[in-house]
C-alpha cells in the first residue's frame, strides 16, 4: 500500500511534466493539424535555458529560493517562447497550405537541427544541476517504508495545477482563446470573419513553447541532470499522451499526460525499468484499437 | 514584413518609406536573433569539475549572429523574384525537369543504370566511392520500399526502420544459430519482416493519418528497445558480430579458402584483392535495388497497386466501390516491410556487425525524408534525394560536428524551397482517354 502510494506520487509528478508538453502538441494539432515534431526539442531548450538562468542567478547572488524560482520561471518561459515563435515562422509558415507531409518533414529536420545546435554550443555531456529545493515531508509511514512527498514534487504538481487553471481560463474566456477555438473549428471561416490566422497560430506556438519551458524547468529541478537528447523521448511520450487523451482536446492532453506518467511509474515500480517505454507505447496501441479517437476526443465525422 | 513585400511588388521606386520599412524589418529580425542567441550562444555551460557547472560568455558571437541576420534579411528582400503566381516554387531547372520528366524518364533511367553499373570500373573510382555508392543504394532501396507504403498507399509510416532491423537481425540470428548463408537467409528476412508488417498492420490500419504515424513510431521504438534489452537472443547493446559475407555462387571472397573449396579469385584465376568483395557487394545491392524498383513498378500496374493509389486519394469512394480497405492497406504494409527486410538482410551482411545503434528513429526519419524530398511516388526522385542526403553528411565530414546540423537545416530548407519534393510531378497512372496528342508533339 505504502509502495503503491509512493509510485502514485512519482507518477503524478512525471505525468504533470508530460501533460504540460502534451498541451503544446494538442493545441498545434487542433489548429493546423500537424505534428509539431520539434516540440520535444523546444522542451529540451527550455531545460537548458533554465539551467543557464539558474547559474546566472547564482553568480548574481540571488539566494532567496522563491525569488530565484520565479525569476528563472519567467526568463525561461520568455526565451523559450522566442524559440517556439521562430521555429513556426521559419519552418512551418512557408509551408502552410501545402500537402500534409511537408511540414512534418520540415519539423523533423528542425528537430535534428535544434538537437545538434544545442549539442555543439553546450556540449554533449550531461549537465548536472545541484538540487535547488531540498527536503520534503513524510506523508504516511508503514513499517520500514515511508512515503515521501518532496517539496519539488509538490511544487511541480501545484504549478501544473495553477498553469492549467490559468490556461483553461485563457482559452475559455478571452478574445484570444475565442480566436483559437474558432481557428480550430474552421480555419478558412475564421479568416473570412476577420481573425488574423497567422497571429493566432504564432500565439499558439508561443503558448505551447512557454508551457514546454515550464516542463523543462521542472525536469531540471526534479532530476538534476539534462542533456541535449532528452527532447526526443519526452516529445514522443508527450505526443502519445496527447493522442491518448484525444488529440485536439486540452483536458485530454492533461489527462493523457497524467496517465502516461502513472503507467510509467507503476510499470517501473512493479515490473521492470527496461521495458517502461514499451509499456507506454503498448497502452497507446491498445487505446487506439478500442477507442481510436482517444479518451476525450470527439469522433471525426467523415464528409464526402 | 507584409508591408515590405507589398511594396516590393509595386517597386522599383526606392522611396524613403520603402527603405524605412525594410530597415525596420531587418532590425526586428536582428532583435529576434539576439533573443535567440543570448541564452544558448552567449552563455555556455561547461564542467568545472566536482559535478558543478560554470558559465562562459560569448557575447561577441551574439553580436555576430545579429549582424548576419540583419544583413541576410536585407539581402533577402533583393533576391531575384522570377516566381510567378501558381507555380510550385523552386528553381526553373527542377520545374522543367519535373514537367518533362515523362519524356526523358526512360533515357535518364537507362543512363543512370549504365552509370551505376560502370561506376566500379571508372578510372576515378575508389574503394571509398564504391562504399559510398553501396550506402546510397541501400537508402535508394529503402526509399523505394517505403514509397509503396507512403507514396502509393498514402500511409504515413514513421517506424520503417523496424522492418529494416527485423530483416537484419533475422539474418544475423539465422547465420549465428543455424549457419545459413546470406543467399539462404535472404527470403526468410523478407518473410519475417513482412510478418511483422502484417502484425503491426492489423491493429493500426483502422487509424487515420497522424494516429498511424505515432503508432508506427512507437512500434519502431518498441523493436529497438527489445533489441537492446533482450540480451540472450540479440546480444543486447553489443549487437551481433561475425555475420558471414555473401559468396558468389558459393565461391567465398577470401585470401585462402577452407578445405575442399575454392575462392572467387582462385576460380577465375585472378589475384586476390579485397576490392573484389567490395565491388561484388556493390553489385548485389544494385541488383536488389533494381529488382525492388521493377517489382514496385509492376505492382503499380496490377489491380492491387491501383487499389493502393485509389485508397490514397479517397477512402470513402473505395469502400463504396467494394474495395476492402483493410486488406489493401495490409498488403501495402506487408510488401513495404518485406522490401525493408531484404534491405536489412543486405545491411547485416555488408557490415558484418549489427547493433541496435543502427536502427534509431533518425534512420526512419532519413528514409521518410528521402521519399518526401524526392517527390512522393517519384522513383527517380528517390534516387536524387538519396544521393543528396547520403553524400551531404559525407561532405560535411570536413567539419565533422556540424554535419548533422547541416543535415537538419537542409531538410527544412529543401522542404520550404520545394514543398512537393524535388521532382514533383504526379502523373495519373490510369487515364480514361489516351494521352492527348498535343502533349507528345510539344
Amino acid at each position: 500500500m505504502a509502495y503503491f502510494l509512493q509510485q502514485l506520487i512519482n507518477g503524478l509528478t512525471l505525468g504533470s511534466i508530460y501533460g504540460l508538453i502534451a498541451i503544446g502538441y494538442t493545441m498545434v494539432y487542433g489548429i493546423i493539424g500537424m505534428i509539431n515534431f520539434a516540440h520535444g526539442e523546444i522542451y529540451m531548450i527550455g531545460a537548458f535555458i533554465s539551467i543557464i538562468a539558474l547559474l546566472v542567478l547564482g553568480l548574481a547572488g540571488v539566494s532567496y529560493v522563491p525569488l530565484a524560482l520565479a525569476l528563472v520561471l519567467l526568463t525561461t518561459m520568455f526565451f523559450t517562447s522566442v524559440y517556439g515563435w521562430t521555429v513556426e515562422r521559419l519552418a512551418y509558415r512557408p509551408l502552410r497550405g501545402s500537402h500534409r507531409l511537408a511540414p512534418l518533414i520540415s519539423a523533423i529536420g528542425m528537430s535534428i537541427f535544434l538537437q545538434n545546435y544545442v549539442q555543439i554550443l553546450q556540449g554533449a555531456r550531461e549537465k548536472p544541476m545541484p538540487p535547488l529545493v531540498q527536503g520534503g515531508f513524510t506523508v504516511f509511514e508503514s513499517g520500514a517504508f515511508a512515503v515521501r512527498l518532496s517539496y519539488v514534487q509538490l511544487f511541480i504538481m501545484l504549478l501544473t495545477l495553477v498553469l492549467m487553471t490559468g490556461f483553461t481560463t485563457v482559452i475559455a474566456a478571452t478574445p484570444l482563446g475565442r480566436a483559437q477555438r474558432a481557428c480550430a473549428q474552421d480555419i478558412t471561416m475564421a479568416a473570412l470573419l476577420g481573425v488574423d490566422v497567422d497571429r493566432v497560430i504564432s500565439t499558439t506556438f508561443v503558448m505551447g513553447a512557454a508551457l514546454a519551458a515550464v516542463a523543462g524547468l521542472m525536469v531540471t529541478l526534479y532530476y538534476g541532470v539534462v542533456d541535449f537528447f532528452i527532447g526526443f523521448l519526452a516529445g514522443v511520450k508527450a505526443f502519445t499522451a496527447a493522442v491518448l487523451g484525444g488529440i485536439g482536446s486540452l483536458p485530454g492532453a492533461m489527462l493523457g499526460g497524467v496517465l502516461i506518467g502513472l503507467i510509467e511509474a507503476f510499470w517501473s515500480g512493479y515490473f521492470s525499468t527496461e521495458y517502461k517505454d514499451v509499456s507506454v507505447f503498448g497502452v497507446l496501441i491498445l487505446v487506439l484499437v478500442f477507442r481510436p479517437t482517444g479518451l476525450l476526443g470527439r469522433p471525426e465525422l467523415e464528409k464526402v | 514584413m507584409k508591408a515590405a513585400s507589398g511594396l516590393a511588388v509595386t517597386k522599383p521606386a526606392y522611396t524613403t518609406l520603402y527603405w524605412e520599412t525594410l530597415l525596420k524589418d531587418a532590425v526586428l529580425a536582428a532583435l529576434v536573433a539576439v533573443l535567440l542567441a543570448l541564452p544558448l550562444v552567449g552563455l555556455q555551460t561547461y564542467d568545472i569539475g566536482g559535478g558543478a557547472l560554470g558559465i562562459r560568455t560569448h557575447f561577441d558571437w551574439v553580436v555576430m549572429a545579429a549582424a548576419m541576420v540583419f544583413g541576410g534579411r536585407l539581402a533577402w528582400h533583393f533576391r531575384p523574384r522570377r516566381r510567378r503566381q501558381g507555380e510550385i516554387g523552386g528553381g526553373p531547372v527542377f520545374a522543367r525537369l519535373a514537367a518533362r520528366g515523362n519524356r526523358w524518364a526512360l533515357p535518364i533511367t537507362l543512363a543512370g543504370i549504365a552509370f551505376a553499373i560502370a561506376l566500379p570500373f571508372l578510372p576515378f573510382s575508389s574503394r571509398y566511392l564504391i562504399d559510398l555508392g553501396t550506402t546510397v543504394l541501400i537508402y535508394v532501396m529503402l526509399g523505394w520500399g517505403l514509397n509503396v507504403v507512403v507514396g502509393l498507399a498514402g500511409l504515413l509510416d514513421l517506424g520503417y526502420v523496424a522492418f529494416y532491423a527485423v530483416g537484419a537481425y533475422t539474418f544475423a540470428l539465422l547465420a549465428r544459430d543455424l549457419g545459413l548463408t546470406f543467399w539462404q537467409a535472404l527470403p526468410f528476412s523478407g518473410v519475417v519482416a513482412a510478418g511483422f508488417g502484417v502484425i503491426l498492420g492489423f491493429p493500426v490500419l483502422r487509424l487515420r493519418g497522424d494516429y498511424l504515424a505515432i503508432v508506427t513510431l512507437g512500434f519502431g521504438e518498441i523493436i529497438r528497445i527489445v533489441l537492446v534489452n533482450w540480451s540472450p537472443a540479440t546480444g543486447g547493446p553489443n549487437g551481433i558480430s561475425d555475420i558471414p559475407r555473401p559468396s558468389f555462387l558459393g565461391l567465398p571472397f577470401a585470401r585462402s579458402a577452407p578445405e575442399g573449396a575454392t575462392t572467387f579469385a582462385q576460380f577465375f584465376g585472378l589475384e586476390f584483392s579485397p576490392t573484389q568483395r567490395v565491388v561484388f557487394i556493390y553489385f548485389v545491392i544494385l541488383a536488389l535495388a533494381l529488382v525492388t524498383n521493377l517489382f514496385t513498378l509492376r505492382l503499380r500496374k496490377l489491380p492491387i497497386g491501383r487499389a493502393w493509389e485509389a485508397l490514397r486519394e479517397d477512402e470513402v469512394a473505395c469502400r463504396a466501390l467494394g474495395i476492402n480497405p483493410t486488406n489493401v492497406k495490409l498488403s501495402a504494409f506487408g510488401i513495404g516491410a518485406m522490401l525493408g527486410g531484404f534491405a536489412g538482410c543486405f545491411f547485416a551482411t555488408r557490415q558484418g556487425f549489427i547493433s541496435p545503434e543502427s536502427f534509431t528513429f533518425i534512420e526512419s526519419a532519413t528514409i521518410l525524408a528521402i521519399v518526401v524530398l524526392g517527390g512522393m511516388g517519384s522513383q527517380i526522385g528517390v534516387v536524387l534525394a538519396a544521393i543528396l542526403l547520403v553524400t551531404l553528411p559525407e561532405f560535411g565530414r570536413a567539419f565533422a560536428e556540424f554535419r548533422m546540423l547541416l543535415f537538419g537545416a537542409a531538410m527544412v530548407a529543401i522542404m520550404v524551397w520545394r514543398p512537393r519534393g524535388l521532382l514533383a510531378h504526379r502523373e495519373p497512372s490510369l487515364r480514361l482517354t489516351p494521352r492527348p496528342r498535343r502533349a507528345r508533339l510539344r
